[in-house]
């Protein structure tokens, strides 16, 4: 199994590689970690005439905190953010999504920019993404601009970057005190994909839950805010009746995927399922005791 | 349109002209003839393909040879000659010997390249962290437990030769 033949290209710079872009439109396909694309081409399900590795782009995998946020370049892989002292220390809910991705050899090669880029139903970043509001920076020839988590998300497959965009980095906060987040996950036992995905975020003030964000994936066409769930706290005393009871909206209006590994219906149970044991778990650490 | 690469392999530099297409897995075996690395799945998902790319481990059936162009590969075949092995057997390779870590011995080479790499970022890792990191590597004869025991018993022979 050996994908289509290709024209390679290594850029050395962002500027070069956008050239390329430019130059081959949809006949050119962008390489980051090649674990969503490498596969595809060797089912020949992509057969891209050119092929524009980002690999040796100098100044796109870093992991810096500038002004109360979270820097993070598109190249970096998911064992560099599983591994970050600071991503740890600031946004481990980042670092907790990025150990649940496949395997070992998956981590050690696929990136953060492409995991968002591709947008795979399946994947685990969109919804901790989607939780911690992130900022998405694309650059072209025509200049930079930066979307929100939740305008990045289309469909299936399917984000905000245009033709001739490449992602170039993503913003994440730093947690403060009293906010906890978690990620918890069904896991497809072969890939490792996530059958769902739950990420949650809240924030505690004088017991209450001040802010909240629920962000989920592998439900629906594409990983979505569940601002059902979402509504029923805010504001509210936590307990664990009234989380149960609002993980119980979490597949709420989404028409939900079915296919060999879960039915539409056993899918939306297990994103309540998944949505309460999120909850639970950052409400325990927003409040500082355990899980 | 064949490109040029330059690639450390088993310690021996080595400068080829490969077509871009090329997975590296089909550059060890077929190129270098280093068949030690092993194609099961061909779709990323068994690790019998598992070699270490600047140390860190990659099923190389999802690398592209120009992908590791100016890098360090190593294979099965070069893992004794990784620092503190003396060109005898690597601990871990020993370990698999003693705890009959194998039966067929298809997944071995890949299941002990991602061993090594887990050995040298945690030297003294537990029974959940040894699995966790061989997650990817598949074995449909030894049911892991001895897999395992031998992980194990070359992270106590490695503390023991540090000595
Ligand atoms: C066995 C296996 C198990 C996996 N398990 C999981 C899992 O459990 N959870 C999970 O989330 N993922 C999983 N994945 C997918 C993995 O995380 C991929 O690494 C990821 O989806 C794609 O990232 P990449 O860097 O490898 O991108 P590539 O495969 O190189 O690229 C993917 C797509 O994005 C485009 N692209 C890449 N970078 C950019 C950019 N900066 N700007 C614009 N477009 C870009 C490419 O052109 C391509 O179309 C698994 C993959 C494998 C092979
Ligand atoms: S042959 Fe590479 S993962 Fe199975
Ligand atoms: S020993 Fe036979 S597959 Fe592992």
């Amino acid at each position: 199994m050996i994908p289509a033949p290709f024209e390679y290209h290594a850029p050395k710079s962002l500027e070069e590689a956008l050239r390329l872009l430019d130059r081959h439109g949809d006949e050119a396909k962008l390489l980051a970690g090649g674990h969503s694309l490498l596969p595809m081409m060797k089912l020949r399900l992509a057969a891209p005439r050119f092929v524009i590795d980002l690999g040796r782009l100098k100044g796109l995998d870093y992991i810096r905190e500038e002004q109360g946020m979270i820097a993070i370049g598109a190249m970096t892989t998911h064992a560099e953010i599983e591994n970050s002292s600071l991503l740890r220390a600031k946004c481990p809910l980042l670092s907790e999504t990025a150990a649940a991705i496949g395997d070992v050899q998956v981590r050690n090669r696929g990136t953060l920019g492409g995991s968002l880029a591709h947008a795979d139903p399946a994947a685990d970043y969109p919804a901790s993404i989607l939780a911690l509001e992130a900022q998405m920076t694309m650059n072209s020839s025509m200049g930079v601009r930066a979307v929100d988590a939740a305008e990045f998300f289309l469909d299936m497959l399917t984000t905000q970057l245009r033709p001739g965009e490449i992602l170039t980095e993503i913003r994440v906060p730093a947690l403060g005190k009293g906010t906890g987040a978690a990620y918890c996950k069904l896991s497809q036992p072969a890939s490792g994909y996530a059958v769902v995905g739950v990420a949650a975020r809240v924030t505690l003030a004088a017991g209450k839950l001040a802010q909240i964000a629920v962000g989920v994936t592998g439900v629906g066409p594409k990983a979505y805010r569940a601002v059902n769930v979402e509504d029923a706290l805010r504001g509210k005393k936590a307990s664990e009746k009234l989380l149960a009871e609002a993980a119980r909206h979490a597949a709420r209006g989404v028409e939900a995927l079915a296919d060999l590994h879960a039915s539409a219906g056993y899918r939306s149970e297990m994103a309540a399922v998944f949505t309460r044991r999120a909850l639970e778990r950052a409400v325990a650490r927003a409040a500082g005791t355990k899980a | 349109m064949s490109v040029e690469i330059q690639v450390r392999v088993n310690g021996q530099p080595h400068q080829s002209h490969v077509e871009p297409r090329t997975l590296l897995v089909h550059y060890l075996r077929e190129v270098l003839g280093l068949t030690g690395t092993h194609v099961g799945c061909e779709t990323s998902l068994c690790g019998a393909c598992t070699v270490l790319l600047d140390g860190r481990a990659v099923k190389s059936c999802t690398v592209l040879a120009v992908q590791a162009d100016g890098a360090s590969v190593t294979t099965i075949e070069g893992v004794s000659g990784l620092n503190g092995s003396n060109g005898g057997l690597h601990p871990v390779q020993e370990g698999f010997w003693e705890k009959h870590g194998l039966q067929c011995g298809f997944c071995t080479p890949g299941m002990i390249c991602a061993s090594v790499e887990l050995l040298g970022k945690n030297p003294n890792p537990s029974e959940a962290e040894i699995r966790h990191a061989l997650h990817g590597n598949l074995c449909r004869c030894t049911g892991y437990q001895k897999i395992i025991e031998s992980v194990r018993y070359a992270a106590a022979k490695m503390k023991t030769r540090k000595r």
